[in-house]
C-alpha cells in the first residue's frame, strides 16, 4: 500500500556532502508537514553542502516538486550548495520543466498587498487628486452636454429619459410617500409633545410646514433617490464600462456622456421636484393626523400651514431639490463611468456612488442655507 | 453505446471499468426540467489520455460537462470519476472527489478582482495547509507551465483572451487533479493561438500525464490533441460516433460523423 505520508532524514556525513533523504508521499497535504522542518534543517547546516535523494519517494506532485525546487533555491555559501542527487524517473519528469534560478527565494513574499505603507500613502494621494481632476473634468462635460441637450433638444433620447423618469420617480413614490408620511408623524408628534407644555400646540403646524417645505422634504428625498437611483446609475454603466459596451459606444461615434449621462440627468432634474412635492404633502399629511389627537382640527392645522410659509419656502426647496437630482444623478453615472474590470469593481462603483451622493447632498444643502439666508429666502 | 450507429475505437472497444479507467458514465440521461437532451450515455475516459467530447453547437457538450463535475444533477445515470459516483457523494467525501478535478471554464472564469497569482493560490489556500510561501511558489510554478511566468501580478483583464485560457487551466491544476476538464479551450482563439494551447494540453498530458476531458467542435484542435473521442448529436440525444479521430474520419458508420471529420455541409444545405 502507497505511503499517506512524507518523511525526511539527515544524514550528516564527515567527507561528503550532508544527505537529505526525502521519502513517501510528496503531494500538497503530506509536503506542508516536512517543508518547514527540511528548511530549518537546511538553515542550521549552511556550512555545509547539501545532497537531496528522491529515490524512497513514492508519489510527487506539483507541491511536492515545489518543495524540492524551494530547498534548491535557498541561497547558500559557495562551498554550501544544495544539489540533487538520485531522482527516480517520474520525478525528474516532474521537475524537467523547472530550474531553480526561474523562483529566486524571497520572490513570492513580494505581493502587492504587503506594499509599504508609504507607498500606499502616495498611490492613496494620487488616486485622489486623480479623482478630483476626474469629478471636474467630468463637470464640464456633463454640463457642456446638458447645454448642447437644452439647444438641440430634438437630439435628447427622451425615450430614454422617460423610462429611467418613471424607474427613479414613479417606482420610487411607495417608498418616498412612507418615508415622508413617517416625517411629518415623528416631527409633529416630537414637537407637540414639547410645546404642549406651553399651550403652543398650534405652531407645531408652522414647525412642520417650514421644516418639509424648506428641509426636510427635499434632503429625505434627495437620500432616498441617491440610495435607489445612483446606485442604479453606476451598477448599469459600470456593468456597461465592464462588458465593452461604453468602448462599443465610442466605436459608433456616439458620446456616452451623451448617450447615457444627459438623460439620467434629465430625468433626475424632472423628477426630483416632483417627488419632493409629493413628499411636502404627505408630510403635512402625516402631521396633520397627529394635530387630530391633540385636538386641532385640520381646518385649522390648515389655515396654519398656509399663513406659516411662503411660496418662496416652497420653491426654494423645489429648486434645491432639482440641484439635488442633478448631483445625485451625475455623480451616479460618474462613478459608474470610473468603474474599471471585474464584479468588485461594480460593487465599489455602486458603493462610491451612493457615499458620494449623500456627502454631496449634505454639503449642497449647507451651501444652500448661507446662501438662501443672505438672500432673505 | 446503446445508439446502432455509433462506433469504437479501431473495432475495438475500450477496456470498460478496468483499473485505468479514471471515469466512467454509465447510462447517463440529462436535460432540462423534464426534458432529455441526452440520453442513455456510456463512455469511459481512460487514465492519461485526451479524451474529447465532440458535436455541433447545441448538443448538450457543456451540459454534459457540467454534469461530469457535479454542477448539474443528471435525470438518471451515473458518473463514477475514481470508483466514486460524483451525482450522489456528499460532504467530506465529496470535497476529497472534487480535489481529483480541475476545471477551465470557457470564459476562464478568473476572478478579476484578483492577481494571476492569486486566482491560483486561492484553491491552494482553500484546500492545503501549505505557507503563503510555499503556496505562492507552487503557483509561479503552475503559470511558468502554462508559459506565464512574468504575469503573475497582472489581473486577468490586462491578459489576452489565450493568456486568460492559459491561465485558467494553471489555476485548475492548482491542486494536481487527477482529471483536468476543459470547455471550449480554443474558442473565440485565432489559430496561432489555438495551436499554442493545443501544444500546451499535448506537453501538459505528455509531461504529468495528467487526463484531460476537453469539450471542444474545433476540429483542427481535436486532431491535434485528441487520443480519443465521442461525438454528440442532438437529433439522436445520444452518441454517434466513438473513437480516434482518424478513424472515425475513414470509418465512421454515422454519416454526420464522417460530414463533421471531413468538414461537408449537412444534407439540408
Amino acid at each position: 500500500m502507497a505511503a499517506s505520508y512524507a518523511h525526511l532524514n539527515w544524514e550528516d556525513n564527515a567527507t561528503g556532502p550532508v544527505l537529505l533523504r526525502l521519502a513517501g508521499r510528496l503531494d500538497a497535504e503530506t509536503a506542508s508537514r516536512v517543508w518547514e522542518d527540511a528548511l530549518r534543517g537546511l538553515r542550521s547546516r549552511a556550512e555545509q553542502p547539501v545532497r537531496i535523494d528522491t529515490t524512497a519517494v513514492e508519489y510527487c506532485d506539483g507541491a511536492g516538486v515545489a518543495l524540492i525546487v524551494d530547498l534548491l533555491r535557498q541561497p547558500r555559501g559557495p562551498q554550501a550548495g544544495v544539489s540533487l542527487g538520485d531522482t527516480p524517473e517520474p520525478v525528474m519528469r516532474m521537475l524537467a520543466p523547472f530550474r531553480s534560478g526561474d523562483f529566486p527565494a524571497g520572490a513570492d513574499a513580494a505581493l502587492p498587498r504587503s506594499r509599504r505603507l508609504r507607498e500606499r500613502l502616495a498611490e492613496g494621494v494620487h488616486d485622489l487628486g486623480h479623482s478630483l481632476y476626474e469629478q471636474i473634468a467630468f463637470l464640464g462635460e456633463a454640463a457642456a452636454a446638458l447645454a448642447a441637450a437644452l439647444r438641440h433638444p430634438r437630439r435628447v433620447r427622451w425615450r430614454d429619459a422617460l423610462d429611467i423618469a418613471q424607474e427613479a420617480g414613479a417606482n420610487a413614490l411607495p417608498i418616498v410617500i412612507l418615508i415622508a408620511f413617517l416625517m411629518g408623524v415623528i416631527l409633529a408628534f416630537q414637537s407637540a409633545v414639547a410645546m404642549r407644555q406651553f399651550g403652543a400646540e398650534i405652531f407645531v403646524a408652522n414647525l412642520v410646514a417650514l421644516s418639509l417645505l424648506r428641509e426636510l422634504g427635499p434632503l429625505m428625498t434627495a437620500i432616498l433617490l441617491a440610495g435607489r437611483s445612483a446606485a442604479a446609475f453606476a451598477a448599469e454603466i459600470g456593468t456597461m464600462k465592464v462588458n465593452e459596451e461604453i468602448s462599443a459606444l465610442k466605436t459608433m461615434g456616439l458620446d456616452p456622456v451623451r448617450f447615457l449621462v444627459v438623460t439620467r440627468v434629465l430625468a433626475a432634474v424632472v423628477v426630483m421636484p416632483l417627488l419632493t412635492v409629493v413628499a411636502n404633502m404627505v408630510g403635512l399629511v402625516g402631521g396633520g393626523l397627529v394635530m387630530l389627537t391633540f385636538d386641532v382640527p385640520l381646518v385649522t392645522y390648515f389655515h396654519q400651514v398656509t399663513s406659516a410659509v411662503s411660496p418662496s419656502d416652497l420653491f426654494g426647496g423645489l429648486f434645491k431639490a432639482a440641484v439635488f437630482g442633478l448631483l445625485v444623478a451625475g455623480v451616479g453615472c460618474l462613478r459608474g463611468l470610473e468603474t474599471r474590470s471585474g464584479a468588485a469593481a461594480v460593487g465599489r462603483s455602486t458603493t462610491r456612488a451612493v457615499v458620494s451622493a449623500i456627502i454631496l447632498i449634505v454639503v449642497a444643502d449647507g451651501v444652500f442655507a448661507v446662501v438662501y439666508f443672505h438672500l432673505g429666502i | 453505446m446503446d445508439s446502432p450507429a455509433s462506433d469504437s475505437l479501431n473495432g475495438a472497444t475500450p477496456q470498460q471499468g478496468g483499473p485505468d479507467t479514471v471515469i466512467r458514465v454509465e447510462d447517463l440521461t440529462l436535460g432540462f426540467d423534464d426534458v432529455p437532451l441526452l440520453e442513455h450515455l456510456n463512455f469511459d475516459v481512460q487514465r492519461g489520455e485526451v479524451f474529447v467530447i465532440l458535436g455541433g453547437s447545441g448538443c448538450g457538450k457543456s451540459t454534459l460537462l457540467k454534469h461530469m463535475i457535479g454542477l448539474r444533477v443528471p435525470m438518471s445515470g451515473r458518473i463514477l470519476i475514481d470508483g466514486q459516483d460524483i451525482t450522489t457523494v456528499q460532504g467530506e467525501a465529496r470535497q476529497t472527489l472534487l480535489r481529483k478535478i480541475g476545471v477551465a471554464f470557457q470564459s476562464g472564469a478568473l476572478f478579476g478582482s484578483m492577481s494571476l497569482l492569486e486566482n491560483i493560490c486561492l484553491p491552494l489556500e482553500a484546500s492545503t495547509a501549505l505557507a503563503p510561501d510555499a503556496r505562492a511558489l507552487v503557483a509561479r510554478m503552475k503559470l511558468r507551465l502554462v508559459g506565464l511566468s512574468g504575469y503573475e501580478h497582472h489581473l486577468p483583464a490586462e491578459l489576452s483572451g489565450g493568456m486568460q485560457k492559459r491561465a485558467a487551466i494553471a489555476r485548475a491544476m492548482a491542486l494536481d487533479p487527477m482529471v483536468l476538464f476543459l470547455d471550449e479551450p480554443s474558442a473565440g482563439l485565432d489559430p496561432v493561438t489555438a495551436a499554442d494551447l493545443d501544444q500546451l494540453i499535448l506537453r501538459l498530458s505528455g509531461t504529468l500525464g495528467m487526463t484531460f476531458v476537453v469539450v471542444s467542435h474545433e476540429l483542427a484542435s481535436v486532431d491535434a490533441i485528441a487520443d480519443r473521442v465521442i461525438m454528440l448529436d442532438r437529433e439522436s440525444r445520444g452518441i454517434i460516433g466513438e473513437g480516434a479521430p482518424d478513424w472515425l474520419r475513414q470509418h465512421a458508420g454515422h454519416p454526420a460523423v464522417r460530414r463533421f471529420f471531413n468538414r461537408e455541409p449537412s444534407e439540408a444545405a
